[in-house]
């Protein structure tokens, strides 16, 4: 499997509003400590190596 | 401060200093701590004779190694020592670890059932120094010489000159072969200009041994940040005795005098421990840690072994247990050169699977560091998110890391190894080390592992052949067979070596497989003796004509 880049969420601007509604309440820290939480949770449900390679990388460059 | 009396040993002048000969020996083995009793031990076993060098008089100071695997425990059983270590030594399968004030993930070593040795010991190293010491002392192939400190070393074409100080003054002696195991501070590896590179640690860590009557279970409990010791690591460790063993995270700020001092560390103990519980120290040291190897195992006549070879950090025991296991790998090469059996070519593979080895064990004990030590603020947003998903979720726990504890490495990729040809079963692929299973021998119960370590093994199931051995150029190896030699009445050998009839196993000195087939084919047996002890193809070819 390769890492997906193209549209995968069903309603954007839902998710997109739910993710950020989330940390409207918490400090800097909060969130960060939240952020990793998120990723390991998220990293765990996806579970391919080769795609958590994928998406690390593609995240390191900057989204590129 | 200690309940243990520290033996002395005694210096004793050699005959050679007093006549003033400058005498050769075969093997002098540089230290007198775990490795290089090991070494002194093993060499002899393959019959060498051996003189050990120590500057000092005693065994180790404080506990130190303290955790000792079961594969160490296999290689000191083939030296005849193992059963005391255990009896003395406190066996443990449990580990908890804590963050904060709650558990957050419990793992078991699960010893598999039907082996002889437990999973892991915790035993004082002064205690196993002085069982190794009495076992080499009832050796007439070994030597110690106390007091005698190593001054300098130069390298011949076919022996090194040693200069040694002793309290009646200075003297040389000639070794054909050094091995090393004055530990990461080594003066020999100075002595011979080898690098020593790799990553060091911005981190002290305070441990003790403290002598106490605790009802904590006989289990290692690791705390992440805990209320007694906020925003630091802590380890607790049982050891024989009631004396435990308690390592502290300090950061690297910390003052390393300041935090020796009674009145630094009995606080930091009776938080941890509640102010009614009664305790005594017996030792503290701090440290700090690095991991790096040396560039070459093999530095011309200098074989480099246990920390002077490679450095670790403490979490996962892989320190003492890969060192004896350097020298499992050294000993029955360096004999197989000094008989002529084998040339020199074979010690070089000595460099390449230990080196192998200490990558595994420097890869591994990093990673646990990065752990336990995060480096920069995110990544320790990483390390708490884990300890905390892992109190609720199993899928954290895998992540969890306060210390891959030590396995052999399989030499998966070593030039001795013959790679399977036939379709074979099991993991028992050449480079690993022998598993143990229960056997019978003349309808006695005895143990696989005491077939294995005396030569090459071959290991055949059914009665595929009237020899008991097998001629090899200069040397022969054993044959035994399952079915004539020995008995496997549960059927465990047959099991853990995915053996049908005919299967054959080739078995070096060190009980690691070189080889193995699914049918018992001398010609092929022979190859796989010769290249398994060094031998080139051309080599081959003419030793079996």
């Amino acid at each position: 499997m390769m890492l997906n880049l193209s549209p995968n969420i069903a309603d954007p601007d839902d998710f997109y509003a739910e993710l950020i509604n989330s940390q409207r309440d918490l400090d800097e820290e909060q969130a960060l400590r939240m952020n990793a939480r998120l990723i390991l949770l998220l990293a765990n449900h996806i579970g391919d190596r080769k795609v958590l390679t994928e998406a690390i990388g593609c995240a390191r460059r900057g989204g590129g | 401060m200690t309940s243990y009396i520290y033996p002395k040993f005694g210096y004793r002048r050699s005959r050679e200093q007093a006549e003033g000969i400058v005498k050769r020996h075969p093997i002098v083995v540089i230290g007198a701590g775990p490795i290089g009793l090991t070494a002194a031990l093993d060499c002899a076993a393959r019959g060498q004779p051996v003189i050990v060098l120590d500057d000092n008089d005693t065994v180790s100071i404080g506990s130190r190694a303290v955790c000792y695997a079961k594969r160490p425990l296999e290689i000191w059983d083939r030296l005849g020592c193992a059963a005391p270590m255990v009896e003395r030594g406190v066996s443990w399968n449990v580990g908890k670890v804590f963050f904060q004030d709650e558990l957050s993930y419990q793992f078991d070593l699960l010893p598999e059932a039907d082996h002889q040795w437990p999973a892991m010991i915790n035993l004082q190293q002064y205690h196993l120094e002085e069982m190794l010491v009495a076992k080499c002392r009832a050796n007439p192939l070994i030597e110690l010489r106390w007091k005698h400190r190593l001054l300098s070393l130069k390298q011949g074409a076919d022996h090194a000159t040693l200069a040694v100080e002793t309290p009646d003054g200075i003297f040389t002696m000639e070794a054909q072969w050094v091995i090393a195991c004055d530990g990461a501070n080594s003066d020999v590896r100075k002595m011979v200009g080898a690098e020593f590179t790799g990553q060091f640690f911005q981190d002290r860590f305070l441990i003790a041994d403290v002598a106490m009557k605790a009802d904590f279970p006989t289990e290692r409990w690791f705390w992440f940040d805990p209320p007694f010791h906020p925003g630091q690591s802590v380890l607790l460790h049982r050891q024989a005795g009631n004396i435990w063993r308690i390592d502290f995270q300090l950061g690297w700020d910390a003052n390393p005098e300041e935090e020796k001092r009674p009145e630094r560390v009995i606080p930091r103990i009776r938080a941890m421990l509640g102010e009614d519980t009664e305790f005594a120290l017996e030792w503290v040291s701090i440290y700090q840690f690095a991991c790096r190897r040396i560039d070459n195992f093999r530095q011309g006549r200098v074989l480099f072994a246990g920390d002077a070879a490679h450095q670790v950090s403490p979490f996962g025991a892989r320190g003492a247990n890969t060192g004896v296991q350097d020298i499992d790998n050294l000993a029955w090469k360096l004999a197989m050169v000094l008989r002529g059996e084998a040339s020199e070519a074979l010690l070089d593979s000595y460099h390449e699977e230990r080196a192998y080895a200490a990558d595994d064990n420097i890869l591994n004990s990093t990673r646990a560091t990065d752990f336990i030590t995060p480096k920069t603020k995110p990544s320790r947003y990483f390390r708490d998110a884990v300890l905390e998903l892992a109190r609720h979720h199993g899928f954290a726990r895998p992540l969890v890391n306060s210390g891959r504890l030590s396995t052999p490495t399989p030499y998966v990729t070593s030039v001795l190894n013959t790679p399977d040809h036939d379709a074979m079963m099991g993991g028992m692929r050449p480079g690993t080390n022998a598993a143990d299973a229960p056997i019978a021998v003349d309808g006695k119960p005895a143990w696989f592992l005491h077939c294995l370590g005396d030569g090459f093994t071959v290991v055949a199931f059914g009665k595929v052949s009237d020899k008991t051995e097998i001629a090899v150029g200069p040397f022969a190896a054993r044959l035994i067979l399952v079915g004539r030699d020995i008995e496997d009445p549960t059927g465990l050998l047959a099991q853990r070596y995915g053996a049908a009839p005919g299967t054959t196993y080739l078995f070096r000195p060190d009980q690691y497989v070189a080889a193995r087939w699914s049918g018992f084919d001398e010609a092929k047996i022979t190859q796989a003796v010769l290249r398994a002890s060094g031998h080139d193809a051309a080599d081959r070819t003419e030793l079996a004509a």
